[in-house]
Parts: structure tokens; C-alpha cells; sequence
């Protein structure tokens, strides 16, 4: 990796003061299991890094009469191990234990998940996120797109948004505070990430000066069936080919109010608010689930590899939907 | 004297028992050390820069930038310019700096100018690769057409496997360090004895006996470490410029780009039968990457049963994807897959269990029809077969299908050339030296399983030397030839020297040398255990002499070894058609392998196999883009292994017994990878109800399968 300057924050303040500019003059350290691999591959190459790992007030899950906040620097393992996570948000400790590496799980953040960049091979190979070859032309198209962007991917972005956690975030109505230097701002958990349209654009809406501090389920998300489903090729060490994360307030047995949110399968976590108007005043069985998945995929648009993810992100939505409909955990 | 023969299996206290390998505990408590592991005084680091285009030509090299970079003490050009590189991953220089990570740096700032060329890294069919063919073999034998034409049922289909990589868990590479004119290689290599040749001819020392290497264990090589290799000439080159050792080992992706491939193989099959079953006519017209070169050689198609009446043609697709190398059994899983896939397709059509089809035609494998009859026979044992088989398509209800599927597959194994001293000392204690190496087989155990059988001793009372060149010549480690190679060499040492001390006891216990044997612990007189004197007692009669006795693999035949072998398997699955992914239930693996030295690390290596087989049958792809020439999963996250999760019961029985153990020793590295891709796919058949053509059995390929005609989901 390139060298580089490495500061250790205690306070908010001191971690957004030690951030730049741009995007190269610094990066956030906290779990690393992503930012390191990307240093070495130099994919990013920060001239300083900013451990946040001690920094005041980004721990712990706490909850209050207005919902529950979940600090950015909360561990997959500390997030698996909270009772009310595991009893009340079940499609999030889903997502988390689909992170199946014990490492990941024991060193890895809620914020770094939310933050992740892309596993694209083309970004990663040192192609840009938006994979364009040295002419500009974008190298996915035509090229080995297997496990690319079904959905909103009419370019110039074709990756996936990696995050595990996300869709079950949005689904479960999250907010997230972003801390920057003139204090903190609060983004709804969808708005936080974009399609990036030009190579200025990253995937969320982080400025290179701010950062992720902490996410609020609302309260009114308490105790909501829902559920999470990964279609992984691996049981374990592998990214899902697509994921569905599923809420449904029930009344009587009928759904009053679903959220379907798929994962890797667009360049954000995908809303599928097509699909969510098909569960109003049903209730879940095996063809209201089936065809709320044809709904939620109703506008995906396969590239030349990747059709065969249109379906498997069905089958996710199918699976969660009925895991909700349970209960199961 | 003692004999050299194998002692019938009964009599022995060593020999086919399951003993724990030797070096098993060192591994585990990590206390053992690999060429990675190494680190000498004053060692430098070494990277090597690899061409970033799969075709170009060197136009121009400066090194300047990085000469002057922090830490830097030698730089190493290894592609000239006007020269051309042929893949991602060619040599074209190396550096050496005080730390790894300034050798890394360093190596980035080798500024290298490239004039691309057009490559081909695709895995295409013939017809797409313009010029980039060559037609490898085209034969003949008996009348095809006609035995095709006058067949009842014919079935054709498409059937293959992909480029995959090795996978070493260790990485290639090695610690190069110079003393004057002599150079000691910490090198990670299945090749000990023959590596200090390569070096002499690359003019990196006056002569070959100026090279040490040495590598007392080693992590993993399946074909891939035979040569010095790039690497290994750079790295001596450099530390002799630096005047420094130099540990180089190539980074993981460095690894998958570099280190070799195992080429791709598809074939066009037309095969055809009597209503019986009774094989009659094969065709197939195959086709894979080998590499620039066409390294990776032509099949010979049908595998196994061989079908008289036949014609076959292969065509190599010259690629970029980088060198072919021999993989665990070279070509071997491919024809496998392709023949076994054909046969299963066909048994299909004829409404016959696939295993029937195999028995029906068993005398068409030749003179192990006899052992694949039993093996088969075995497998369905363990499988449950007969209960559990359906035809073609799983009938229940519900996404998940349940299926099984078959294989057989063949190897030689025959021993290498193997040398070995065996050294009696006078305080009793005993040891073998061999330039052999353990790839991880267990090779050491057997070695010294053999010799404390010879002497009568325990196990513990032996030392084995092995890993290093200066130690009696040995062969590489490839082609399942070491076990019976050291067998062979180890037994005959061993009872040399244990005839030079039963010469000497001899008239001590008043009998003759031929009167005596070692058991226990003793030396004694046969048949009157009374008469005996203990082992130590025995060697201090040598004085201050100690006894060497040696031993060399017999050239041709060699009656302590045979070759040829023959496996059967059988695979167990589910399907989730709505997801496409297969899962593993359980693999049984029936294997002989002539007399079993230690019978707990030749399952070990049949279990390893196993696991091997999975994961390329539903995972490993080398997976190319033709716009950049690059691969795109040199990674361990999309170079998918399999792990522990993916696959169930593995149930591994060896063949011993009569029929078996007089046959000698036989090599067993390669031939349990065979047959699990095959076995996987016709399970995956049997469950969906139409054959995925390709390996790795992907979500993707199960759908496309799917969607094709006679699929029950």
C-alpha cells in the first residue's frame, strides 16, 4: 500500500477535523476489514487514515421512547449478541449472520458494512467504480457481468451495493446521523445512498468531511415481523447473489403496511415499492408471496450475464416474506 | 538374510495399519517450518512485476524510480525489451528491498512501457478463435460410422469443464542465500532433486552441486511446483546482487494469475448402444485451452471403457489465460466428466440405472474390469444406491431435488526413480535419508512406517530425512509416482542394511545371518524366539562403525511396485431448483491402490480429494474478460472454494485384501480427484432431469438447464 499518515481521533470533533476535502486526502479507519484490502490493492490510496475505534459516543446499542440507536462503531458480533435486536428486529440479525465470517463478524462495524465499497471486480481490478476502460467505454456490458445490477442499472453504475445490513435498515424505517463539521445532519436509511452518475459521485451521500455516527430504528419498528433472506452460491465466505429484507405490520392476519428492500442486485439497496402495495390487506401465503416477488422484479432489466439473479432475487423476497409471515427467527 | 518382498499383511505390525502422520503434531502446534516461514539474518524481500496485458511486447524498462526508492538494494529485469509477454502475469521483472512492503512499492515503480498485441483469454469453441487453434489429434480405430449407424440408441450431448487454478494453500516461491559460490534454496517445490539442474542451466551457478535445496515440508502443490520457476531464477539472481538473502513468495493474486492453469476441455459426444446397453461407436469432437503453447496435450476419449469402435479429435484453443500446468491428474477429470457424462446421458435414454449401463459394459475397461465390477458393487453398498436410485427427474413434491450419480476413473501411480541410505548406527539408532519431499501426503510416515517394519522397531525409533538435495537423488512428486518410488528405495535400504548387522549378530546367537529376523525389538532366531538379542545389544557389535545399506527403485519392473489402479464413486445431492444451487449430500469414494502403506494418510489423501472434486464441481472458475485481458477473480472472495458447510458425508473405503496387496505399492494423489466432478454432474442430472453440460455446476447453468426440455421443476 502507499504510505500514508495515521491519526488516532478521541472525540467527533478531532475525527471530522483530521477528514478532507476529498476523497484522497483522508479515510475512516474503523473495523478496517474493507479499507485495509482496499489499501493494499490501491484501490484507495488516503494520505491519512483516521482511526475512529476510540472515539467517544459511536458504541453501543441503546433504546428510548423514540426508537433504538445503533452506534457506527457496533460490531456484527455485538449487533447478533443485543436480545432486542435478536427479538425485535429479526430481519437485521438475519443480515448479520449472513456475514459469515467469524472475523468479519468480530472485527467489522454497522458503519463500515453501511459504508463498504463495492465488491465489483472491475473496481477492484483498478477500474473505477464506474468500471470504465482507459477509453471511457464502461467495461461491464459487454464484459463479465455475472454478478452485476439487475435493477438501476441503466449506467453509468453497474455494481452492487454490498452492504449486508442495509436493505433490513431501510426496511425497518432506519435513519442514519452523519456527523460533519458543523455538527450533525440526519438522512432518511434510503436517501443515504445513491447511484453515482459521474466519476465525482460516490454511492452515498457522505461528503469526504463527515461520517457515519449512528443509526436510529424508530420505535414504531418494535416488534414488526420481518425477516432476511440471502441466496448465497456458498453456505459460508461468500457474498449473497441477492437478498431480500422483509417487514410487514399485520392486523388480523392481513398486512396493513409492508417494505420489501432487495440487496445486491442494484447499485443501492433496491426498494420495491411495487412489490409493497401487492401485501395491503392480504394475508401471506405462498402465492400473495410469489406474486409480491414478481412485483418487486417487475422492472429489473438482466444485463448479458446476469439474468439468472432476476430470479434468485424472487426467491429471496418469496423466502423472507414467508419467514416474516412465521416469525420465524 | 532378511527379504526385501513385502511381508504378507497378516505379519505385519506397521505396514496397511492407520497410523497418525508423523509430522501431523508439528503442523498443528504450527511449529513446523514452510519456505514462507523462513527467515534468514539480514533477509531482503522480493517482489516480482508481472505484465499487466495478457499479450504485448516490451518496449521499454526503467528502473531508475525505483532503484532510488527506500530500501531498494537490487533489481532484476527478466524480460527483455522487444521481447513479448503472452499473459497476465508474465515475468518481466523483480526487486528486492529491506522490507516486503517497500519490495511492493518498489515494484510499482518499474515503470514498464507495453506496445499491446491482440490476445484471445476467452474460453471459446474453435469455430470462435480464428487463428487461435491447433489441431492436436484425430483417430481412428474400427469403423465408427457404421457401428454408430447400426447402434439402437444414440445420445449425443455437449459435456466439459472449465479453466480452473491450483490453489496451493502455500504460494510459490522461496528464500534464496548465497555462502561464496554456494547457494541454499528455502524453496516451496514437489521437484527437491532435480531443481539445483534448473539452476546450473539458467548459468546462475558454475555447477549443480553448487545448490542446496531444501524443503522438509511444503504446502501443497497438485502439479504446479515442479520448476524453479521465474520466480526462483529471480530471486538467486537478486540475492547474489544484493549480496542478502531474499525471501520471495508470490502474493495470493499473483498466485491465480501466474502459477498456472489447468486448461478448460469440451467435447461434442455422439455415443451409441445396443437396447441391452452393450456399448457400440463413440465420437467426439473435443476442444480446450492449453495455454500459449498448447501445453495441456489431447485427451483420450472415452475415458475408461473403452468403446472399440471410435473416432476422436481435439483442437487446442491457444490462449492468454497463462502457462498450462499439470493439475492433480492431468486431464484426466476433464475426459472423465466428458466420458461419464455422455455414458450417464445415454443410460438415461436407455432407461437403465447408470450403474447397470457400467456393469453391462465392464470388460470394455480392460484388466481392471474385475476390480471396477467389485468397486462399483462397493460403492452401491455404501451409497444405498439400490433403494435410493430413481430414474432421471426426483418426483416429490417441493423445490428440493434429491439425486445420485456415478463415476469410475483409472491412474498408473508407478513409482519414480528413487534412491535411498539407511544408516544403522552402533547405538541402535536409525535413520533414512532420501531426496524425496511430502507435498502433505504423508510421504514421511511411509517412509519411516517402512523402515521400522524392516528393522522391527517401532515407528519413533526411526528418523527420516527427507526435503533436501543432498540426499540420494529422488524423482518430483507428480503422478502419484512418489509413494511407490520411496517404497520401493526405503525397503530395499532398509534391508540391506539390516542384512549387514544380521551378518555381524550372527554368530553370537550361534546361527546363520539367513536364520535371524528382526521382530519386536530383537534380533532372534526363527522359530525359537528364546534365542534373541535385543536391538541395541545387536548394533553395539558394530563397534564404531555404523552400517549403511542402499536402496534404489528398480528400473522397469520392479516387483515391490505395480501401476494401474481404478476408482469408483458415487454422489449424492440436492437441488434447490428454485435457487440452483447444489449441495453436496455425500460422496462415497471407492479406491485401490495395491499394497496400503499407512492406511489412515491414504484416506486422508482420498478425503482431501474428495473435497478437492466438490469444489471444482460446483465452484472454482478462472473467470477471464476479453476487453482486458485480466482475470477478474484473482482473489480467494470470487474464486470460490468450497467450505466446510457445502458439502455433507464423505465416506472413503480403500480396496485391500487378496487381489490387492500382492500387487505392490501404487501412487494415489491423483486418482480420487478424478471422478467427483462427473459423479456430481450425473447426481445433479438424476435429481433435476436434464444434464447441466458444464463445470462448475453454477445457479446460472442450473437454470439455463432447467429451462431446457425434460426438466421436472
Amino acid at each position: 500500500m502507499e504510505r500514508f499518515e495515521y491519526a488516532h481521533a478521541s472525540t467527533r470533533q478531532e475525527a471530522i477535523s483530521l477528514l478532507g476535502s476529498s476523497w484522497d486526502d483522508a479515510a475512516v479507519l474503523a473495523g478496517g476489514t474493507d479499507l485495509i484490502s482496499l489499501m493494499k490493492e490501491y484501490v484507495v490510496t488516503p494520505k491519512r487514515v483516521v482511526d475512529i475505534k476510540n472515539v467517544e459516543g459511536l458504541n453501543g446499542i441503546h433504546s428510548n421512547a423514540e426508537g433504538v440507536t445503533i452506534g457506527a462503531l457496533v460490531t456484527m458480533d455485538e449487533l447478533l449478541e443485543d436480545k432486542t435486536i435478536r427479538s425485535e428486529f429479526p430481519a437485521l440479525a438475519h443480515a448479520a449472520q449472513g456475514i459469515t465470517s467469524a472475523q468479519i463478524r468480530a472485527m467489522g462495524t454497522v458503519g463500515g458494512d453501511l459504508c463498504q465499497r463495492p465488491r465489483c471486480w472491475y473496481f477492484r481490478n483498478g477500474y473505477g467504480l464506474l468500471a470504465k476502460d482507459e477509453n471511457g467505454k464502461s467495461l461491464v456490458p459487454e464484459g463479465e457481468n455475472r454478478y452485476h445490477a439487475i435493477l438501476g442499472n441503466n449506467g453509468p453504475a453497474y455494481f452492487v451495493n454490498p452492504s449486508s445490513l442495509a436493505p433490513a435498515l431501510i426496511a425497518l424505517g432506519a435513519k442514519l446521523q452523519l456527523a460533519g463539521p458543523k455538527g450533525q445532519r440526519e438522512v432518511s436509511a434510503p436517501d443515504f445512498f445513491i447511484i453515482p452518475k459521474s466519476d465525482s459521485e460516490r454511492e452515498n451521500v457522505l461528503r469526504p468531511n463527515e461520517m457515519l455516527a449512528s443509526i436510529v430504528i424508530p420505535a414504531s419498528s418494535r416488534g414488526l415481523r420481518s425477516a432476511t433472506y440471502e441466496v448465497r452460491h456458498k453456505t459460508a465466505l461468500d457474498w449473497p447473489l441477492a437478498a431480500a429484507a422483509v417487514t410487514v405490520k399485520l392486523e388480523g392476519g392481513k398486512v396493513t403496511e409492508g417494505r420489501i428492500v432487495l440487496g445486491h442486485v442494484a447499485p443501492i439497496p433496491w426498494q420495491a415499492k411495487e412489490a409493497d402495495k401487492e401485501l395491503t390487506g392480504k394475508s401471506i401465503n405462498e402465492s400473495v408471496a410469489a406474486s409480491a416477488a414478481e412485483a418487486a422484479l417487475s422492472r429489473a432489466k438482466p444485463l448479458s450475464q446476469n439474468g439468472y439473479k432476476v430470479k434468485l432475487a424472487k426467491v429471496a423476497v418469496k423466502r423472507a416474506l414467508l419467514a416474516a409471515a412465521k416469525g420465524e427467527a | 538374510m532378511a527379504d526385501y518382498h513385502w511381508p504378507p499383511t497378516d505379519k505385519c505390525s506397521l505396514i496397511g495399519r492407520r497410523i497418525s502422520r508423523l509430522d501431523g503434531p508439528w503442523k498443528s502446534a504450527g511449529r513446523i517450518k514452510y519456505s514462507y516461514d523462513v527467515n534468514r539474518p539480514n533477509m531482503l524481500h522480493g517482489k516480482m512485476v508481472f505484465s499487466p496485458y495478457a499479450h504485448a511486447k516490451v518496449v521499454s524498462i526503467d528502473t531508475s524510480a525505483a532503484e532510488k526508492m527506500p530500501g531498494v538494494k537490487a533489481v532484476e529485469i527478466m524480460t527483455e525489451p522487444g521481447k513479448e509477454v503472452f499473459w497476465v502475469g508474465h515475468e518481466v521483472a523483480a526487486v528486492a528491498a529491506e522490507t516486503e512492503e517497500q519490495a511492493r512499492d518498489a515494484a510499482r515503480r518499474i515503470q514498464v512501457r507495453y506496445e499491446k498485441l491482440p490476445h484471445l483469454v476467452s474460453d471459446v469453441a474453435p469455430s470462435k478463435a480464428g487463428e487461435h487453434t491447433k489441431q492436436l489429434a484425430e483417430q481412428t480405430d474400427g469403423n465408427p460410422d457404421q457401428a454408430l449407424q447400426q447402434a439402437e440408441v444414440i445420445s449425443e450431448g455437449e459435456y466439459g469443464a472449465s479453466v480452473i487454478t491450483h490453489c496451493c494453500l502455500e504460494a510459490h516461491g522461496q528464500v534464496a542465500e548465497w555462502d561464496g559460490d554456494d547457494l541454499t534454496l528455502y524453496a516451496s517445490t514437489q521437484n527437491v532433486s532435480g531443481i539445483p539442474g534448473e539452476i546450473a542451466k539458467a548459468n546462475i551457478v558454475s555447477s549443480a552441486d553448487k545448490v542446496r535445496v531444501l524443503t522438509p515440508v511444503m504446502g501443497g502443490g497438485f502439479g504446479s511446483k515442479f520448476g524453479a520457476d521465474s520466480w526462483g531464477l529471480a530471486c538467486a539472481r537478486l540475492a547474489k546482487k544484493a549480496g542478502r538473502p531474499i525471501k520471495m513468495m508470490l502474493e495470493r493474486d499473483q498466485e491465480l494469475m501466474a502459477a498456472g492453469e489447468r486448461p478448460s476441455m469440451y467435447a461434442k459426444v455422439k455415443v451409441g448402444a445396443k437396447k441391452d446397453g452393450t456399448l457400440v461407436g463413440w465420437q467426439s469432437e473435443s476442444w480446450g485451452t492449453g495455454g500459449p503453447d498448447a501445453q495441456g496435450g489431447a485427451p483420450n476419449l472415452p475415458y475408461v471403457v473403452r468403446i472399440p469402435d471410435r473416432r476422436v479429435k481435439h483442437t487446442a484453443v491457444l490462449t492468454n489465460i497463462g502457462p498450462a500446468r499439470a493439475w492433480r491428474a492431468p486431464n484426466h477429470p476433464q475426459m472423465c466428466v466428458i466420458t461419464m457424462s455422455a455414458l450417464d446421458d445415454l443410460a438415461a435414454k436407455l432407461g437403465m440405472d447408470p450403474v447397470d449401463l457400467l456393469q453391462k459394459n465392464i470388460q470394455m475397461t480392460g484388466q481392471l474390469a474385475k476390480t471396477y465390477s467389485a468397486e462399483l458393487e462397493k460403492a452401491s453398498q455404501l451409497m444405498d444406491w439400490k433403494s435410493k436410485w430413481h430414474p432421471r427427474g426426483d418426483k416429490t413434491s417441493g423445490p428440493i431435488k434429491k439425486g445420485l450419480g456415478v463415476s469410475m476413473h483409472t491412474w498408473g501411480g508407478a513409482g519414480h526413480p528413487s534412491n535411498c541410505n539407511c544408516v544403522i548406527q552402533p547405538d541402535g539408532s536409525v535413520s533414512v535419508s532420501l531426496g524425496s519431499q511430502d507435498l502433505g501426503t504423508g510421504t514421511r510416515t511411509v517412509i519411516g512406517i517402512i523402515t521400522a517394519e524392516t528393522m522391527g522397531l517401532p515407528l519413533e525409533a526411526v528418523k527420516v530425512n527427507i526435503g533436501d538435495s543432498k540426499y540420494p537423488a529422488d524423482g518430483a512428486s507428480g503422478g502419484s509416482t512418489t509413494v511407490g518410488g520411496v517404497s520401493s528405495s526405503t525397503r530395499r535400504a532398509a534391508t540391506a542394511a539390516l542384512n549387514q548387522l544380521l551378518e555381524k549378530v550372527a554368530p553370537s546367537l550361534d546361527a546363520k545371518p539367513d536364520d535371524l529376523e528382526a521382530v519386536d525389538g530383537e534380533i532372534r532366531v526363527k522359530g525359537n524366539p528364546s534365542k534373541a538379542i535385543f536391538w541395541k545389544q545387536a548394533c553395539a557389535k558394530l563397534g564404531t562403525t555404523p552400517i549403511t545399506g542402499t536402496g534404489q527403485r528398480q528400473r522397469g519392473n520392479d516387483d515391490l511396485l505395480s501401476s494401474g489402479v481404478g476408482g469408483a464413486q458415487m454422489a449424492e445431492v440436492s437441488v434447490d431448483t428454485e435457487t440452483g444451487i447444489v449441495h453436496v449430500d455425500k460422496l462415497v469414494a471407492v479406491q485401490d491402490c495395491g499394497l496400503i502403506i499407512d492406511l489412515k494418510t491414504a484416506e486422508s489423501q482420498v478425503y482431501g480429494a474428495c473435497i478437492m472434486g466438490i469444489t471444482y464441481s460446483l465452484f472454482e472458475e478462472k473467470i477471464m474478460d476479453e476487453q482486458t485481458g485480466r482475470c477478474l477473480n484473482a482473489d480467494l472472495e470470487f474464486y470460490k472454494l468450497a467450505g466446510i458447510g457445502d458439502f455433507g458425508d464423505i465416506v472413503v473405503h480403500m480396496m485391500t485384501g487378496p487381489g490387492y496387496d500382492e500387487r505392490g505399492v501404487i501412487g494415489l494423489g491423483e486418482p480420487p480427484v478424478i471422478s467427483p466432478g462427473a459423479a456430481i454432474s450425473n447426481a445433479v442430472a438424476n435429481a433435476i432431469g436434464v444434464r447441466v453440460p458444464t463445470l462448475p455446476l453454477t445457479p446460472d447453468k442450473v437454470f439455463a438447464a432447467l429451462e431446457t426440455k425434460g426438466a421436472v421443476a
